[in-house]
């Protein structure tokens, strides 16, 4: 799994069917302490994330297609929590 | 999913069972600003709709095969829609 920063919304009006009525956010990559690494993935929403809150993503196809329920589902990034704290090496990072 | 412009298109006449009438594309990838962000790659249009000059989005691996009205075809890369809008708030 890895740890995104929600910067922005994708809107897409012609698309695979499973993305209908689907919320596609732009999440910048961060690392273990919540840094800023310059990657990013379009994710499926699925926990009402807001712009600038920290999440948790799922890179990972067959766990996005239990999450959608679709075992055909073209879906690989999902985000799938709204992450409050991180706690690295003793140092507390704290978000929202 | 990343995003990627269309840059050309491929013709193939020959191609493995299962990718009969499957658009082929050349995309390049981009990064967050939409700069170009690695090689272009071939993908298969999965709307069905996508051109040169598009903003679109990709996936790749088994779920790019997944996205082909046959699902069980030789396809690494796929168009899963094309974007209307990019809003960035930061």
């Amino acid at each position: 799994m890895k740890m995104g920063r929600v910067a922005g919304t994708v809107v897409s009006t012609i698309n695979h069917p499973i993305y209908d009525g689907r919320r596609l956010l732009m999440c910048d990559l961060l690392d273990a302490e919540g840094e800023d690494t310059g990657g990013y993935l379009i994710c499926v929403d699925t926990v009402g994330a807001g712009a600038g809150e920290t999440v948790l993503i799922i890179d990972e196809g067959n766990s996005a297609r239990q999450i959608v329920g679709d075992i055909t589902a073209p879906i690989r990034a999902v985000i799938v929590g709204i992450v409050d704290e991180l706690q690295v090496d003793g140092v507390s990072h704290k978000f929202g | 999913m990343q995003l990627a412009e269309v840059t050309g298109t491929l013709v193939a006449t020959v191609k493995y069972e299962g990718l009969e009438g499957v658009r082929f594309l050349i995309v390049q990838p981009l990064d967050r600003d939409r700069n170009p962000q690695g090689r272009q790659v071939v993908v298969a249009d999965a709307v069905s709709m996508a051109g040169p000059g598009e903003l679109v989005y990709i996936v790749g691996s088994r779920e790019a095969a997944l996205a082909m009205p046959e699902p069980f075809v030789p396809v690494d890369h796929a168009i899963v829609g094309i974007v209307d809008q990019v809003e960035r708030s930061s």
